[in-house]
């Protein structure tokens, strides 16, 4: 056996110069420093299902006071915007191909007649499909128009038999950014700590220097040990960024307990490790480690996870695929903690999931590095 | 008990699935001696090394670096040798100095100890002007001479090189082989492969590998007696001829 009071030093001089190797790389200074913040700008600001101002285009064949009426209280709403007036059909169909407005609305001769006599109004709507978002969000905001104004109509006539008075908790007004942002964390760590560190790992054989190292009597996991910790606390002070920037940028509450928030990040963070020592004991060069790791974290914990698109919309077999992607777990964990406040008695299973998963997928992939260190 | 033989290797084999890289070779290297492995790319000369160095398990034979077992051993081997690869395993975005430094610390050398295990490895190399530059801007001169300064730190009792003059100019690689000399007069045991003729010439003794196996051990001048030649260079390709021909 080996003296351990040479575990020190060793350990030390790996870390000491996995420091310099980030600091003096300008990409993994941007990957670490730069490339968080802008994600939290561009996801917290562009991101939104909050779409207002549609841009509408207008066919009002009837040009009574009943249709002008209609169309200014639709669009005094904010969700429309009338871009382009029509006068004939003609001319519509290009307008949405030249992408002056995603909806079409026509309102018939009789408009203002039919109105009166209360039979039935045919107003058409006509929506440019190319994009489901807004497509589908502008068919839901006219016909929750149609209706209101139709209870507005039959006021006094109508005896309305039930009254949904919706509450929205922990997020009452429904802001995306309070949705996104947090789990940008999920993304950001998974990206810092698997992608970074296969690759770094990867370096090293590349360049022959792990073999130089392999020679000395350090052991395979002082050598790892001292490679990832690095990123470990860098990632951990990510999140850490991205979380400020979600309270004081978009007011995102923190409600929970963040000493529990920290285990749970230090677990996530195990299982990225993890997957990425896998992937560095397979890859041989950095390129592959690179698009193995966008593979295998950054695409499933961007898609698979409940990070944009819901888990319940995804295809049954994807839907199973996403138990074994560990942002799914952490996402539920923090926008717990963050938004509703929820301790860890009520997170304790996604909490264990990540420490098995990462167990497992670490002893696999130690197993692995080791063996392939023989050839 | 101070081994008389700093290497000694009997039946040692590799496989690497049905190919066989190195066939049951034997030989000794005695303490202090400058020991040459002479044969063409794929003769086996680098698998030998890491088998020796710990870095790759032997299928099958036997052998012991410093007393220790290659096959069990490996830990206290690690401690006794230094190894300087073809690639010089350094990293470029260090300084000279920061790559000695790790180096060091990787053996668990720091501080005073450190800086006089320096002063002693720099003594023969004389890096100092070049401590502050970028490892990245220095000539592969340089670059070799500090791969060899990082691989002596912890005053290894046996140094293998390997190729360690490749691509290096003849001025440097004539330095360079000064500088073994000098390891060598210091008491420590050089084990360097090469496939440069004019390098065979300076060992003490060497072996001639083809195909895996050890063709010739000894003395440049024994060898040249042996086989009635003038140069390395004639006996070496003799030899390979026969080799080649008895193959066919």
């Amino acid at each position: 056996m080996k003296p351990e009071s040479g575990v020190k030093p060793r350990l030390f001089a790996i870390l000491q110069k996995e420091f310099i190797h980030i600091f003096r790389d300008p990409r993994s200074l941007v990957i670490i420093f730069l490339w968080p913040i802008l994600m939290v700008f561009m996801y917290g600001y562009a991101i939104t299902f909050d779409i207002r101002e549609i841009r509408l285009g207008l066919l009002d064949e009837d040009l009574s006071t009943a249709s002008r009426d209609f169309v200014r209280d639709l669009t005094g709403s904010g969700y429309f915007r009338i871009t382009q007036r029509f006068s004939s059909r003609e001319g519509i169909e290009h307008g949405m191909l030249e992408r002056r407005f995603t909806a079409a609305l026509i309102l018939p001769k009789d408009f203002g007649r039919d109105l009166r006599t209360v039979r039935e109004v045919p107003v058409q709507l006509l929506v440019d499909g190319s994009n489901v978002t807004t497509a589908t969000v502008a068919v839901n905001y006219l016909r929750s128009f149609y209706s209101l104004r139709t209870l507005e109509l039959n006021a006094g006539t109508f005896r309305m038999p039930f009254s949904v008075e919706p509450r929205v908790w922990y997020n009452p007004d429904l802001k995306s950014a309070h949705f996104i942002v947090p789990g940008l964390v999920a993304v950001v760590m998974m990206m810092i700590c698997a992608l970074l560190t296969s690759v770094t790992l990867v370096r090293e054989r590349e360049t022959g220097t792990l073999e130089q190292i392999l020679v000395s009597p350090i052991r395979p996991f002082e050598m790892v040990a001292g490679k990832v910790a690095p990123y470990i606390l860098l990632a951990l002070l990510d999140s850490a960024m991205v979380i400020v920037f979600s309270i004081l940028v978009f007011h995102v509450p923190f409600r929970g307990n963040a000493a529990f928030l920290l285990a749970a990040s230090l677990s996530y963070v195990y299982c990225a490790l993890s997957i990425g020592v896998l992937i560095s004991s397979r890859a041989k060069t950095q390129q592959v480690a690179m698009m193995a790791a966008m593979v295998m974290t950054f695409l499933p914990s961007f898609l698979l996870s409940g990070f944009i698109f819901p888990i319940a919309s995804l295809p049954l077999v994807l839907q199973a695929v996403t138990y074994l992607v560990p942002a799914r777990y952490f996402l539920v964990i923090i926008r717990s903690v963050m938004l509703k406040g929820v301790g860890m008695a009520a997170l304790i299973k996604p909490f264990l999931f990540l420490l098995g998963f990462g167990t497992v997928v670490m002893a696999a992939s130690v197993r692995r590095f080791k063996t392939n260190l023989e050839d | 008990m101070t081994p008389s033989y700093s290497v000694e290797v009997e039946n040692l084999t590799r496989q690497f699935g049905a190919f066989t890289a190195v066939d049951r070779i034997s030989f000794q290297v005695r303490d202090g001696e400058i020991f040459g492995f002479l044969g063409a790319n794929g003769a086996g000369k680098t698998t030998t090394i890491k088998m020796l160095c710990g870095l790759l398990l032997p299928t099958s034979g036997r052998g012991l670096v410093e007393g220790f077992d290659i096959f069990t051993q490996t830990d206290e081997i690690k401690n006794h040798i230094g190894y300087m690869s073809q690639k010089f395993s350094l990293y470029e975005d260090l300084t000279v100095f920061e790559n000695l430094e790790f180096y060091g610390g990787i053996y668990g050398i720091s501080g005073e100890s450190f800086r006089r295990a320096l002063a002693k490895a720099t003594a023969f190399t004389g890096l100092k002007e070049q401590y502050r530059r970028m490892t990245h801007d220095i000539p592969l001169g340089w670059k070799q001479r500090l791969a060899l300064t990082t691989s002596l730190l912890h005053q290894p009792k046996v140094l293998f090189l390997d190729e360690p003059t490749g691509g290096v100019d003849p001025i440097s690689r004539r330095e360079f082989w000064k500088l073994i000399y000098m390891l060598a007069d210091e008491g420590t045991t050089v084990f360097v492969t090469t496939h440069y003729m004019d390098e065979a010439e300076y060992c003490n003794r060497l072996s001639i590998m083809h195909d895996g196996r050890i063709v010739a051990v000894g003395s440049p001048q024994e060898l040249k007696k042996r086989y009635g030649k003038k140069t390395m260079e004639d006996v070496f390709v003799d030899l390979i001829r026969e080799k080649i021909r008895e193959q066919a």
